[in-house]
């Protein structure tokens, strides 16, 4: 027996019906993050941009980074950023070198080199030059449009095309808004940014695509139950496990952006991020994005799959609706229309009764 | 689906057996690891440049560089083809990669050609060692007696193909005389090489190390006038003037007397007088031979001594050198002395390299990087342990085995695979500790619903798995899609080590997650009988 129950065993939430709240919401987001990314840019890193990063820890109890950066910028090598990293003792020292030519930033490492003395142990020096910044740039994004395209490829063969859409406009939804937090806090966008967009991609995908497969399945099904209705009884059906492998997928980035080290701090904000918008995003925008696309009962075609008893049609759907409406029903916050209170069960023919809001 | 053969049974142990047999090594102390077998001692995992320290370095052959040297070569064989066959020519020029001249009398055109053709030899196809029909050089003449050779691309590309498989050579022969550990290099498209050097104490004199041409000349310093003048006024036009490692300025006469290439050996020592270090030197007979004739005819006057356009030193030639060995001393560092030689020793590059990337971690903070994913990965597995009990009870019981067992088949695969792992890999390791459990919580939260629509425990526990495995398979493929990309487009980076921590996690955790654990409720099932869904 499970020791602890509080994830409820099965849910009856009228997801569909916010929406209406959902996607004005989903699309303010989007819009801020477009909005962010032509106000405030983004702090690309040096895998981008070319540059040059050194990271140094002093023998003394804490660096003196007011210190440095006078010497730093004595050297006059162009804009030298100095920041604290993970501990007082160590510093990262960021030089842009925008436009410089590759042998001058080799002379830029042992300019600093020199000036960070016997002092300073260099722990790290990473310097991309402008050819190769540029490469990366093109690969990355190649990356990203071939992710993006094979998943939809393959979510189109294996699913009809409303759920190829549906899965890349939700997977484009949570990409924009980690892409917001990179730009929002300022992080370094670099490389391992890039593994964590495909990251997610491929998480909020895997979300997706559980609950996906249980709307297809359903549709087979209960041919005949409207939409919305039937959305709800899937997004319901796979609620916990939504839920709980959020939770362990969360604790796992929690532990890395807490104990993973100073590198892979801007990571695991994104990857937390990622997990819970990803999350929220296959509840509230992958699935009630169907509805607009057009997606029907007929379109699933192919046999039901399952056994003679699945293919009954609305007495199931009543009938399974009846063991819903036993549970508790959870009040949403702001749904409008209350049509079930707690614990009143007047389920029996809810669900065909339900006036489909498409 | 509950039903396991006894064949099947043993065939997922001893799977999961082979497994923990070849992560094991991971775990075992260096002095355990003698008494193992060779093919296992060596299964262990191979740590990226980010954990284990050491520099990752790019580097480009400059390629406009060996263009021009090239080009030059050419016009300089024009010119004496041309004299040899006594053609009259003037406004014989360089112009890019092109070598244009206008021939006194436009009736030589002919002639001309035809000679200046022999200079040009086939292209040889890189892939198949066979000709491809193409010549490295065009020649072709106007009606007024104007000439023009032209480099083709695919001479050049030939000539930059060729300069990268030398210059490879010649950093392997460098970097092994540092005596670290196991360089990786390696070429990257048509003109770069990779470098990848583990535990270097000091990445700033590997970079020095690769960063010279080391293309050394012993010419004759020109005492027609002073360098200052020449600054000033025009040098004379067969020597140039060039800077001293001192800072001054000498003046050097373009000709080569004896070059590098005709050294045989070169050892750091130290000066019997001065107690200063020098290199020593010794040239091959054709060296030896050239060398005697330039010392005996310039007994009193300077010789200077040239790496990469730098005197070195410029010595006075006291009595004639005829041993054909020799010494330079340039008020060297020990450190110096012994890298100079290291250079002499492996020879020239054919062009000027370039560091167009770099990646250095020092060991220590390799060693940090390390402990901090341990510790993030005991936490995320603490956490998921707790979290998984608390909610599936002897369930994610069964969850938690499959999860260590698909953690030490990951670390397997990847010790056979010889795959690196890198800092963004433990990323992914950790990662998958959280996502792992997914195909478990789906099929146990199929095995709820089957059990709420009124299935017996057996039946829905079945129905559970058969019902789960479509949803795997297919959020399984999506991710995997996104990993392959990952893996394809990562480079040589970090970012590949991620990809392949990630691709491997999502194979096992097929394995681990649905078989093995399918395996051990199917013999809790037998054993228990239940009558109702613990879960």
């Amino acid at each position: 027996m499970p020791l602890i129950d509080y994830i409820p065993a099965q849910t009856n939430i009228h997801f569909m019906r916010l929406r209406h709240w959902t996607f004005p919401f989903s699309a303010v987001l989007s819009l801020v993050a477009v909005l962010l990314f032509a106000t405030m840019g983004f702090n690309l890193g040096i895998d981008f941009r070319g540059g040059t990063l050194i990271e140094a820890q002093t023998s003394q109890p804490a660096a003196d980074i007011g210190a440095l950066r006078e010497h730093l910028t004595d050297l006059d090598v162009g804009d030298v950023q100095i920041q604290e990293f993970g501990s007082p003792r160590d510093v990262l020292i960021r030089v842009g070198a925008f436009g410089a030519s590759d042998e001058a930033q080799q002379a830029i490492i042992t300019k600093v080199r020199d000036v960070l003395g016997a002092e300073y142990s260099v722990r790290r020096v990473e310097t991309v030059g402008p050819s190769v910044s540029g490469e990366l740039v093109r690969q990355s994004t190649l990356a990203l449009v071939l992710g993006a395209v094979a998943i939809l490829a393959y979510l189109w063969f294996r699913f009809e095309w409303q759920f190829a859409v549906g899965a890349i406009v939700t997977t484009m939804h949570d990409i924009f808004v980690t892409l917001m937090i990179y730009s929002a806090f300022g992080i370094d966008f670099d490389l391992t940014s890039i593994a964590a967009i495909l990251t997610i991609m491929g998480y909020s995908l895997n979300d997706t695509v559980v609950v996906y497969d249980r709307i297809r399945e359903m549709l087979r099904r209960y041919k005949k139950l409207p939409l919305p209705d039937l959305l709800d009884i899937a997004v319901n059906a796979t609620f916990s496990r939504t839920i709980i492998v959020s939770t362990t997928t969360f604790f796992a980035t929690l532990a890395l952006y807490f104990f993973g080290g100073e590198v892979l701090r801007g990571f695991s904000l994104a990857m937390m991020v990622g997990v819970v918008i990803g999350t929220y995003s296959t509840i509230f925008v992958a699935a009630p994005i169907l509805i607009h696309l057009g997606l029907r009962s007929q379109t699933v075609a192919g046999p039901a799959k399952e056994e003679p008893e699945a293919v009954l049609g609305v007495d199931e759907a009543a009938k399974l609706s009846e063991a819903e409406a036993a549970i508790v029903d959870e009040p949403i916050a702001p749904a409008p229309a209350k049509s079930s209170g707690k614990g009143v069960a007047k389920g029996g023919k809810r669900p065909p009764a339900r006036p489909a809001k498409a | 689906m509950l039903h396991f053969s006894r064949l099947k049974t043993t065939a997922i142990l001893l799977t999961i057996a082979v497994g923990l047999l070849f992560a094991l090594p991971n775990v075992l102390p260096q002095s355990a690891l003698a008494y193992l077998p060779t093919w296992l001692a060596s299964s262990r995992v191979t740590l990226g440049l980010d954990l284990q320290g050491g520099s990752h370095i790019l580097l480009e052959v400059d390629g406009a560089a060996l263009r021009k040297e090239r080009t030059e070569q050419v016009r300089d064989e024009v010119r004496r083809v041309l004299r040899d066959q006594k053609i009259g020519y003037s406004n014989l020029a360089v112009r890019d990669t092109t070598v244009s001249l206008r021939l006194r009398d436009a009736a030589d055109t002919q002639k001309a050609v035809t000679e200046l053709r022999k200079l040009a030899a086939p292209v040889t196809n890189a892939l198949f060692g066979n000709s491809s029909g193409e010549m490295d050089l065009l020649v072709s003449s106007g009606s007024d007696g104007a000439v023009t050779v032209q480099l083709t691309d695919a001479g050049l590309t030939a000539r930059m193909r060729s300069a990268v498989d030398q210059s490879i050579e010649i950093i392997r022969r460098r970097i092994d005389q540092l005596g670290t550990v196991e360089p990786n290099i390696q070429r990257q498209g048509i003109d770069r090489i990779l470098v990848q050097v583990p535990g270097l104490q000091d990445p700033q004199r590997l970079k020095n190390l690769l960063g010279q041409t080391a293309k050394l000349s012993f010419r004759m310093v020109d005492q027609s006038m002073s360098p200052q003048q020449a600054l000033e006024g025009r040098p004379p036009p067969e020597s140039e003037v060039l800077q001293g490692q001192d800072g001054q300025p000498y003046l050097v006469e373009k000709q080569v007397r004896v070059s590098g290439e005709d050294l045989v050996d070169a050892q750091p020592g130290f000066d019997q007088n001065s107690r200063e270090p020098i290199v020593s030197f010794r040239f091959n007979n054709n060296g030896a031979r050239r060398f005697a004739a330039t010392t005996q005819d310039a007994v009193g006057r300077p010789f200077a001594i040239v790496l990469d356009n730098q005197v070195i030193s410029a010595p006075v030639i006291r009595e004639p050198i005829l041993g054909g060995s020799g010494q330079i001393s340039g008020s060297f560092t020990v450190q110096q002395a012994n890298d100079l030689a290291i250079l002499l020793r492996a020879g020239a590059l054919p062009a000027p390299l370039k560091v167009v990337e770099e990646r250095t971690v020092g060991p220590s903070l390799g060693a940090d990087s390390i402990n901090a994913g341990k510790t993030a990965a005991y936490v995320a597995g603490g956490l998921v342990a707790v979290f998984m009990i608390g909610v599936y009870g002897l369930f994610g019981l069964f969850a938690l085995v499959a999860l260590v067992v698909h953690i030490i088949l990951m670390f397997s695969l990847q010790s056979v695979l010889g795959a690196t792992l890198t800092l963004p890999g433990i990323a992914g390791v950790v990662l998958t500790i959280g996502m792992a459990v997914d195909s478990n919580v789906v099929i146990f939260e199929r095995m709820r619903d089957e059990a709420r629509e009124g299935r017996s425990a057996i039946s829905a526990i079945d129905k559970g798995f058969v019902n789960a495995l479509g949803t795997i398979l297919d959020a399984n493929i999506t991710a995997l899609a996104t990993a392959v990309i990952l893996f394809l487009m990562g480079g040589s980076g970090p970012v590949r080590g991620f990809a392949v921590t990630y691709i491997l996690g999502l194979l096992t955790t097929m394995f681990t997650a649905y078989t093995l654990t399918r395996l051990m409720i199917a013999y809790w099932v037998k054993w228990r009988r239940p009558a109702k869904l613990p879960i």
